[in-house]
């Protein structure tokens, strides 16, 4: 782990995912910094782009996976535009990881609801490859995923494999769908009554636009799951990634470090106030 | 009645004539001293040499948006209340260096860390409010699960002169927040100044090893009775008060409080109220690449709450009007902190409130948005 210099890393591969989304798999170039690099499903890491700057990135990921390090980018500013544009044998720097993760402990032997929205599907996307990999351990697992325009799904064949697997329920929501769509058009929120879980032994986690996460937990705390089992990954303007520079601060909390995952009953108040 | 007379009580006396072994002594042991000075209209921290650079007989007027200097015929050189700026940059750089990287012609990097400049420097006459602030700082900056390398060289290696409070201005509210205007910690040797010269308090073994090489006397009892009186005048001089109650608490089922806007009204979001606080520790991370590509350097430089880049999330800030980065300030002093740092974030200074360009009062603003809940 490397807190305030960067390691060097290298891109192995980059994948499209759909226009301006894509994935780098990277490996640091230092052996021994790679064999060392550990980290938790809904951490991050900083990427530096070599004289642009630096930009949070959750990793996408599976922690046991040791020679690699992966991480789904959407091109929306100046940092992530150049990051689409580095091909395999370019270099960059990374620092991390940093933050909390899931609490994917907590999640065996109970059932998981996993509800993500719009772009915010990678901070999860990195849990449930490690549920799906290890399902025995998990009760029923439903995965949830809403995005604006049928087109932003990412990763449909994903969804489809998952939806084969014992014991998961997979359920997806567009706002808007072109024919043919096979799931249903409006909100993730919708589907709560096709979910297969036992509230008392039910786990949540949930990224995504906040509006879009107070309906989940408030929706799914009012079906009987207690607000602490309610998890939520949290974004905001980061730039030092250890509690120092004081952008990621919500509250009292720095989301950098004390989080990016929040258990909703301990930020919603907070998250409801807007421009906190 | 001697313990009673706090800050004093153990003090040696140095008559005025013998003020400049102090900064003798300093310079002898290696430290580069600065000390208050009249530069552009202010009193700042500026490298010294004699002891006729510092104000004497100066005194300052402190008003919401109002700061003024005045002389007076007399030989005080402490007899004037905060600075223009706390000790804050001396141990958080405005704008400092954090890594270079280099880039080879086959395009590998290589990370260097920047080394931190940490001259050994005595500050001479350092507030009550300002070693507070130190304190928060301190707690930020060091006692985090990350601690600043940077920051911790040049703490370690300040050597920190007090001097306590005897002319606070009308801005100063340190009696209220308990943190003067006499100092009680986190100084090496302390000033408690009266006409005839100084009253020496070392709480350090540095601080005592500096006491040794001065010509310094037992203080007597009436030297020891003027300089009380004069710290008690001080504390009775100051009328703000910080508005009472679990704060954190009242504040939070306030944040959507009607105040809120009104304030933003005056509010030019200038972050000049950052700047001067003494426990601000925000920073923006920014790059800056030489001409010819071969080498980057990524800097961190202050940055306040009340720029719009600071909440900057996916292009839009978080804090998109000035009515919420005015709470996130207030909120964040006087409530945030106790729950990140188990105490306030304020220390009574009162720049916030002479540097805002709108005279805009942090107590009375506090109060105002308190007043909403009735
Ligand atoms: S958030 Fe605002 S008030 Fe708090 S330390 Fe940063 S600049 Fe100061
Ligand atoms: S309160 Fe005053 S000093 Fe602070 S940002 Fe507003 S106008 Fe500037
Ligand atoms: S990202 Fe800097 S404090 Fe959290």
């Amino acid at each position: 782990m490397s807190t305030a210099l960067p390691m060097e890393a290298e891109v192995l591969a980059r994948r499209e995912e759909s226009p301006g989304l894509f994935t780098l798999q990277l490996r640091l170039t230092d052996p021994a910094a790679q064999a060392a690099y550990a980290f938790r499903p809904g951490q991050f890491n900083m990427l530096y782009l070599y004289g642009v700057g630096e930009v949070p990135i959750s990793i996408v990921s599976d922690p046991r996976e040791e020679t690699l390090i992966e991480h789904t980018i959407r091109a929306v500013g100046r940092v992530t535009r150049g990051l689409e544009r580095l091909a395999p044998g370019d270099r960059l720097g990374l620092r991390g990881p940093f933050g909390n993760g899931w609490p994917l402990g907590d999640c065996e032997q109970r059932d998981v609801i996993v509800v993500t929205g719009g772009l915010g599907c990678a901070p999860v996307t990195g849990a449930i490859h490690y549920l799906m990999k290890r399902r025995e351990r998990f009760g029923h697992v439903n995965i949830v995923q809403g995005v604006k325009h049928s087109a932003d799904l990412i990763w449909r064949e994903q969804y489809e494999c998952w939806a084969r697997m014992p014991d998961t329920t997979v359920l997806i929501a567009a706002d808007e769908a072109e024919p043919l769509w096979p799931w249903h058009v409006g909100r993730v929120t919708d589907l709560f009554d096709r979910l297969h879980f036992d509230p008392a032994q039910t786990i949540v986690l949930s990224c995504g636009p906040e509006g879009m996460m107070i309906a989940v937990a408030e929706q799914l705390q009012a079906k009987g799951i207690p607000p602490e089992r309610i998890w939520l990954s949290l974004e905001r303007n980061m730039q030092c990634g250890i509690g120092l520079c004081g952008h990621c601060q919500f509250g009292a909390r720095f989301v950098c470090r004390d989080g990016p995952v929040f258990r909703w009953r301990d930020v919603a108040s907070r998250l409801k106030i807007r421009g906190l | 009645m001697t313990a009673e007379c706090e800050g004093v009580a153990e003090a040696r006396f140095l008559a005025a004539a013998d003020r400049q072994r102090l900064i003798d002594a300093l310079m002898d042991a290696g430290h580069e001293v600065h000390g208050p000075v009249v530069r552009d209209g202010v009193i700042r921290y500026e490298p010294i040499t004699t002891i006729e650079e510092l104000p004497r007989g100066w005194r300052d007027e402190q008003q919401p948006g109002r700061y003024r200097l005045q002389r007076q015929d007399d030989e005080r050189l402490f007899a004037w209340a905060a600075p223009a700026h706390s000790l804050k940059p001396h141990v958080f750089a405005p704008r400092e260096t954090l890594f270079t990287a280099r880039r080879d012609t086959e395009g590998r990097l290589t990370f260097e860390t920047a080394e931190p400049e940490a001259p050994r420097i005595a500050i001479l006459g350092a507030r009550a409010c300002d070693l507070a602030g130190l304190f928060l700082q301190d707690k930020h900056f060091l006692h985090g699960p990350h601690a600043d390398a940077a920051y911790r060289a040049r703490r370690r290696n300040l050597f920190l002169i007090a001097v306590h409070c005897t002319h606070p201005a009308a801005t100063c509210f340190c009696a209220a927040t308990g943190d003067g205007p006499v100092a009680r910690y986190g100084y090496d040797l302390a000033i408690g100044e009266i006409d005839a010269g100084w009253l020496l308090t070392a709480r350090s073994e540095a601080g005592v090893a500096m006491l040794a090489r001065l010509p310094v006397q037992e203080a007597d009892e009436e030297q020891r009775q003027a300089a009380d009186a004069a710290f008690t005048a001080a504390t009775r001089a100051q009328t703000r008060r910080l508005p009472e109650g679990d704060l954190p608490a009242r504040l939070a089922a306030l944040a959507e409080s009607p105040a809120w806007a009104e304030v933003a009204e005056r509010c030019l979001a200038c972050g000049n109220c950052t700047a001067v606080c003494p426990s601000c520790f925000c920073h923006a991370h920014v790059e800056e690449t030489d001409l010819d590509g071969g080498r980057s350097r990524r800097l961190r430089q202050w940055d306040s709450c009340f720029t719009a880049g600071h909440s900057l999330l996916h292009g839009r800030p978080v804090r998109a009007d000035i009515a919420s980065r005015y709470r996130q300030w207030l909120t964040h002093k006087l409530a945030g902190w106790h729950e990140q740092y188990d105490r306030s974030g304020c220390s009574g200074c009162g720049r916030c409130i002479t540097w805002c360009p709108e005279g805009i009062d942090l107590l009375a603003e506090a109060t105002a948005v308190l007043e909403t809940a009735e």
